[in-house]
């Protein structure tokens, strides 16, 4: 049963992927001209003298002169054979440019998620159980404001404060001497040194959401007879609660990797250009505003497919714990 | 005791669905307090014109990053009286030699004085009316003071603030409205028709639900041609905010009508043999009101942020208007918040926005069903 709920949610996805790609290759396809366009009007700043022909030439090798559908499926099955095609902008492979940042940028998300989860838990359980206790309302008020100042702004204060108070700068992944160095434990540990400042100011709204969600749950369970029955028999507080109810409550938890995932990491596009971190956003930014299609085209459907991803894993992890889902 | 008692269930058994609703939200004081935030709010979006002592884009090249001035209320007078007088005190500015640097020191020998509903530059309110008066200027017409400082050409940020206020509000209330069209649409057509046409509908939603909604927005907004006049701008920007905010709606929208397709109301509609179309627009539509109201406030903000975000990034609106984000832009890197603080500004009117959209938005949505609380 669950083999075969799993089978259909992963077929479900096929066309939801193709879907996804014919969104992100018409995105970037979008805007009015295309690279060669942008290259001649810089090259046109600089004073150089733009051949017509030459430009032709360029966009004839690029195939930039094809109709959509087959600039599509040239796009794409390079894409299934690992070829992201070619960055105009720097000259590269797509594929040499993205991967290393694509990795930082999920490393940034799971450690993100981790933070959300080891503060929402404990927190959100207290909040219920405390419910209309100071601690709850102290907690239910620095939710609202976490909720509500924009992830960006969060990320300004917080240099500012860093800078004007302890007089270092906080943006980057990587102590200087470990830019360019190879991965080493060093490094990984230099990672860890710098990676709690953007996990705290990524995390912040979806651990308010999740604890607000967390409390809301778990009173519903509270109050169930269940409950009272197993009071009743004499279960110490602490056995009865997390035994039970929290369980029941823990679900959330789960399709957290389902819609949090995905938003940590395409909302770090932002943060990461604030304090200029080496992940993908500032790349997709620079690359969306030069119109280096193939490479900002790479990272919207990689950002997509990691969505789509999460949701899968998500709704398998949710109908492995609780069985009600998949007879639905 | 029980005269006043049975009044008082007389009152909530007469009173309309809107005065219980009124009453519910009563209870609620952050989101009274919320909703006072927000009137004010558009208050100020609406009548920027009488209330920003300054042109927006009127620039001193005097007064870079000017730091802000206090307000002070009593003069005192060389003989030892007083008089109500508001005032600022003036500043000079010196260059360091060496850095070059400029620093501001106040000079209480230089004062500027203030007054309430006096004479400013005149200016036209909506671009129609003709107005002079403005609820705070400088006594002496050209004289220039800053309340919550300048920027780095010298424009005064209570003004950009003020006027910023404008853009970033209504963008927010115009995307939403924009989206409630196509979530009442949507959903109204997949809850009360059911079949193939909800189930084509919800696949769309899990489909745009699935969709990464940050790199779509940047995707879509890098598209936009940069050489677009302001106001063009302006309307693509909120159709793309619009267009990547609507699922959520729709999916109350089609909740709603699911419950109420079994309804006796609708049942007895259908069976007098009204038309579809007054079916839903006459009878269901009304009766979920008050949960589209609630859901609205909550998409607001969302809204608001997220034009923040892409103004800030250079991606959505672009100088010379001027929104939040626009002004956020600004205050991009550490350097120059470390020097201007003062700029952050547009973003403590972001937080106070979206706080106080999000009180109103919890106390609309406990108060949508007063009839629910009352059985509670």
């Amino acid at each position: 049963m669950l083999l075969a709920y799993v089978l259909k949610r992963l077929f479900w996805s096929i066309p939801f992927m193709f879907a996804v790609s014919l969104v992100a290759f018409a995105l970037i396809q979008a805007p009015p001209g295309d690279f060669v366009t942008s290259l001649a009007a810089t090259l046109a700043q600089s004073g150089d003298v733009v051949e017509q022909a030459r430009l032709d030439a360029l966009r004839e090798r690029y195939g930039l002169d094809q109709p959509f559908l087959v600039q599509y499926w040239r796009w794409i099955t390079g894409v299934l054979h690992g070829d992201f095609g070619q960055s105009f902008e720097w000259n590269q492979p797509v594929s040499d440019l993205i991967w290393e940042r694509m990795g930082l940028s999920v490393v940034l998300a799971i450690a993100t998620l981790l933070f959300t989860w080891a503060i929402a838990f404990p927190v959100g359980i207290y909040s219920a159980v405390k419910k209309y206790s100071i601690g709850d309302y102290i907690i239910s008020a620095i939710g609202f404001i976490g909720l509500s100042i924009p992830n960006f702004l969060l990320g300004l204060v917080l240099m500012y404060i860093a800078v004007v108070h302890f007089g270092s700068d906080t943006s980057g992944l990587f102590s200087e001497q470990y830019q360019q160095a190879p991965w080493s434990w060093d490094k990984f540990i230099d990672l860890l040194k710098h990676l709690w400042i953007p996990v705290i100011i990524l995390g912040t709204s979806s651990t308010a959401s999740l604890i607000r969600i967390m409390r809301a749950n778990l009173l519903d369970e509270l109050h169930k007879p269940y409950v009272t029955t197993a009071r009743a028999k004499g279960l110490s507080e602490w056995h009865l609660l997390v035994k039970y109810p929290v369980r029941l409550a823990l679900n959330p938890f789960v399709s957290t990797i389902g819609w949090a995932f995905p938003q940590l990491v395409s909302g770090s596009v932002i943060i990461s250009y604030v304090l200029s971190l080496p992940t993908a956003g500032p790349l997709l930014l620079q690359a969306l505003l030069a119109q280096d299609m193939y490479l900002a085209g790479a990272f919207i459907l990689l950002l997509c497919c990691l969505s789509v991803f999460g949701m899968i894993v998500s709704d398998i992890l949710l109908a492995i714990i609780d069985p009600r889902i998949r007879y639905r | 005791m029980s005269s006043i008692a049975s009044t008082t269930g007389n009152a909530a058994d007469q009173a309309s669905q809107w005065t219980l609703m009124w009453w519910a939200f009563r209870r609620h004081r952050l989101a009274v307090l919320g909703l006072m935030i927000v009137g004010l709010l558009y208050f100020i979006a609406a009548f920027v014109e009488l209330l920003a002592p300054y042109d927006p884009d009127l620039s001193n090249a005097r007064a870079v990053n000017h730091p802000p001035q206090a307000l002070h209320f009593i003069k005192k007078e060389k003989d030892g009286g007083w008089s109500f007088q508001p005032y600022v005190i003036g500043m000079t500015q010196k260059r360091d030699p060496i850095t070059l640097a400029t620093t501001f020191t106040p000079d209480p020998t230089k004062t500027v004085d203030v007054q309430f509903f006096g004479k400013g530059e005149p200016t036209k309110l909506w671009g129609i009316f003709p107005v002079e008066r403005r609820l705070i200027a400088p006594k002496v017409l050209g004289e220039r003071f800053y309340l919550i400082g300048a920027d780095r050409l010298g424009r005064d940020m209570l003004s950009r603030v003020l006027y910023g206020t404008r853009i970033s509000m209504s963008i927010g209330l115009l995307g939403v409205l924009m989206s409630l069209v196509l979530d009442i649409f949507l959903g109204g057509l997949s809850g009360s028709y059911g079949g193939w046409i909800d189930a084509t509908v919800q696949r769309i939603v899990e489909f745009k639900l699935a969709m990464p909604t940050i790199p779509i927005w940047l995707g879509l907004s890098a598209a936009l041609p940069q050489d677009w006049p302001p106001t063009w701008r302006y309307f693509a920007i909120t159709i793309i905010l619009s267009l990547i905010g609507w699922t959520e709606l729709a999916r109350v929208v089609r909740g709603r009508f699911l419950a109420l397709r079994t309804e006796d109301f609708v049942i007895a509609a259908r069976l007098d043999g009204c038309s579809q179309m007054r079916v839903i627009f006459r009878h269901m539509l009304p009766s979920m009101v008050s949960h589209i109201i609630a859901s609205v406030s909550l998409a607001i903000p969302m809204m608001i942020i997220a034009e923040t975000s892409l103004s800030f990034l250079g991606l959505g609106l672009l100088p010379p208007t001027i929104s939040w984000g626009v002004l956020l832009k600004e205050a991009q890197n550490v350097r120059t918040i470390a020097e201007a603080p003062w700029l952050f500004s547009p973003g403590v009117a972001v937080c106070l926005a979206v706080l106080a959209l999000n009180f109103l938005g919890d106390g609309l949505r406990d108060a949508a069903d007063p009839y629910a609380q009352e059985g509670r």
